[in-house]
């Protein structure tokens, strides 16, 4: 059968703008340095998110997927970029938690007056657009040796937002954060190399059309899946995920909670339904949704268990991250009730992002306005920053999984996807773990919320635009619940293994 | 035994010893120390499959020994990071200087406190 030949479609250009900007906006950060650093990521924030909205109308009107024939060289020799509906949503998520989070980040990294130039207000403005550009290489990739380097770039990216501060326990955390990593990608590598020694192509096309369940693709498939799962942090490879995101600085831990992690899960994502649906078989799907169930239960358990409101919105993201893992078994094949998990699983990743980002920066704010983050201290806090709080609590409601927020429709897409197909205990795990998220955020509300008699405590001012921004993305994952559910079929559009279903 | 069977199974041996001394050794500079064994390994295999894959009249398929440039080049960067953080973490346990957020204006770089 002779292989389809690529060819760029209109409106492909979009996607390599969407790489070079940020590309370049951080070399010439680092060039011009100083105050520039900040002004560059502000002009390229709107920039970014119009570019994002524009490939996402280009996918929606054309009903397929766009691609970028890059040098006008086809695969298997060349590269493509190839954005379908899952690229275009996550791209749209991560201009809209960047822009966010840049917005955020201003009190925090500013150059100081009278200075030129300050180490770690420049080292963030420019992880930040390496971050973004990274992030759009994963999201747009389509050579899985492509994929593999803009991993790379979103790690080296991310490692140095956890020890920004420059503590000893933050560079303990980042370092143990970059083994996990480096040893991830080597296993990703591995496999690589497997399935070129086997396939003769690295392209995720080509390759959905050749592989075959085999030895060889089983060997690659499991080394790539546990290499991308110590990235993502899935139990029990999440041991450095904790200390990391709770020591970085407010908006990094934001923008590693929300998006670095999902990066390497979307990558898990195309290798296990793009490039080999069915390949891994149902059990080796259960075994993943098992480790998602059993970060569900962890993660919440220690989160119940925390004294630090950052540490416990870090032990979130641990289970959260395990819902993720349960479309695997629910979403393969054809049907009503894989389609909803499928749109359910990467609801989950959406909603999460902007759920997370706005608690990480909620508790950055509380911890500015009360100089520590003891839960145990919180009271009184909800009168101080009502806004903040209120925010908080919106975010939490999404993790929960109550209506109306997009964490409602996720969780709710993928237990009735758990019962149609018979897969009842998936369903019990949803709802314990749902049960378990309302018990962790009590524990930060009930203080938060306590009548201390009209006594405020001592606190220093914060500004009013950061609540509004972190209310704004808290309000954003409730939207997403209120979309009619019609507005997520975005999310099929060019899925390969429903190409492969006549 | 053919030499690509032959350094298919030097490579297999990397990676295995990579692996195992990652996973035993706690500390962080023997772990890098591992991950570069196992990197070692998974550069080599490119070798084997490039050696494997040739062409009528060709050493080697191209495609695998461009690629692993790339990955060198990326593992190189992986390790060069690590070991920066690692001095960095040397220097903040012995209660040295650790800069914080507002280190003096540009130029000096990080390394070259001590």
């Amino acid at each position: 059968m002779p292989d389809p030949v690529a060819v760029s479609t209109p409106g492909g250009a979009l996607l390599v703008w969407a790489l070079i900007l940020p590309a370049a906006g951080a070399l010439l950060a680092l060039a011009l340095g100083g105050r520039h650093a900040e002004r560059i990521v502000l002009v390229l924030m709107p920039v970014g998110l119009g570019l994002a909205v524009a490939v996402a109308a280009g996918v929606l009107r054309a009903n397929a997927v766009l691609v970028y024939v890059v040098g006008g060289w086809a695969p298997p020799l060349g590269l493509a970029l190839r954005a379908d509906g899952l690229s275009a949503a996550m791209m749209i998520t991560t201009a809209v938690v960047v822009c966010a989070v840049g917005l955020f980040a201003r009190a925090d990294f500013q150059t100081p007056q009278g200075s030129l130039e300050a180490r770690a207000p420049l080292a963030f403005w420019t992880l930040l657009l390496g971050l973004w550009g990274a992030l759009n290489a994963v999201l747009l990739g389509d050579d899985l040796f492509n994929l593999f380097v803009a991993l790379e770039l979103l790690t080296f990216a991310a490692v140095p937002l956890v020890c920004l501060d420059g503590r000893a326990e933050t560079l303990s955390a980042a370092l143990r954060y970059l083994l996990f990593a480096l040893l991830g990608s080597m296993l990703y590598l591995l496999g690589t190399v497997l399935l070129y020694g086997a396939y003769g192509t690295l392209d995720i096309v080509l390759l959905s059309d050749r592989v075959r369940a085999e030895p060889a693709a089983w060997t690659a498939v499991t080394l790539m899946t546990v290499g991308l799962l110590a990235k993502t942090a899935l139990f029990p490879l999440h041991l450095w995920l904790p200390p990391a995101h709770a020591g970085a600085p407010a908006p990094a831990s934001a923008v590693l909670s929300a998006l670095v992690v999902k990066g390497s899960f979307i990558l898990v994502v195309r290798l296990w339904f793009d490039v080999m649906p069915g390949v891994p078989g149902h059990a080796a799907a259960q075994i993943l949704a098992a480790l998602g169930a059993a970060a569900i239960v962890f993660g919440s358990v220690l989160a119940l268990r925390q004294a630090r409101l950052k540490m416990l919105i870090a032990y979130s993201t641990v289970a959260q991250l395990g819902y993720l893992f349960l479309m695997f078994p629910l979403a393969a094949g054809p049907g009503v009730a894989p389609l909803g998990a499928w749109t359910g699983g990467l609801l989950q990743a959406i909603s999460h992002a902007f759920a997370k980002a706005a608690m990480f920066m909620a508790a950055g704010l509380i911890a500015q306005a009360l100089g520590h983050d003891r839960i145990a201290g919180l009271g009184g806090i909800g009168r101080v920053l009502p806004m903040t709080v209120f925010a908080f609590a919106l975010g939490g409601l999404s993790l929960m999984g109550l209506p109306p927020s997009g964490g409602f429709v996720a969780k709710w897409l993928l237990l009735t996807a758990a019962i149609d197909s018979g897969q009842w205990w998936w369903a019990l795990v949803i709802v314990a773990g749902g049960l378990l998220t309302g018990g962790y955020l009590f524990r930060v509300l009930t203080p938060a919320l306590a009548d201390t008699d009209g006594h405020l405590p001592a606190h220093a001012p914060v500004a009013r635009y950061r609540e509004a921004v972190v209310l704004g993305l808290a309000l954003v994952s409730m939207v997403l619940g209120l979309l009619p559910l019609a507005s997520f079929g975005l999310l099929q559009i060019g899925r390969l293994d429903m190409a492969a279903v006549p | 035994m053919s030499e690509v069977t032959l350094f298919g199974l030097g490579a297999s041996a990397l990676v295995g010893i990579g692996l195992y001394g990652f996973i035993i050794q706690p500390e962080p500079l023997r772990r890098l120390l591992a991950f570069n064994l196992l990197g070692s390994g998974v550069f080599l295999l490119f070798g084997v499959i490039a050696r494997r894959g040739a062409a009528a009249g060709m050493g080697g398929d191209p495609i695998p020994q461009a690629l692993v440039i790339t990955g060198i080049i990326v593992a190189f960067a992986g390790s060069a990071l690590a070991v920066a953080l690692l001095l960095r973490l040397h220097q903040a346990d012995r209660g040295g200087a650790a800069p914080g957020g507002d280190a003096p204006p540009a130029g000096g770089g990080d390394g070259d406190r001590t």
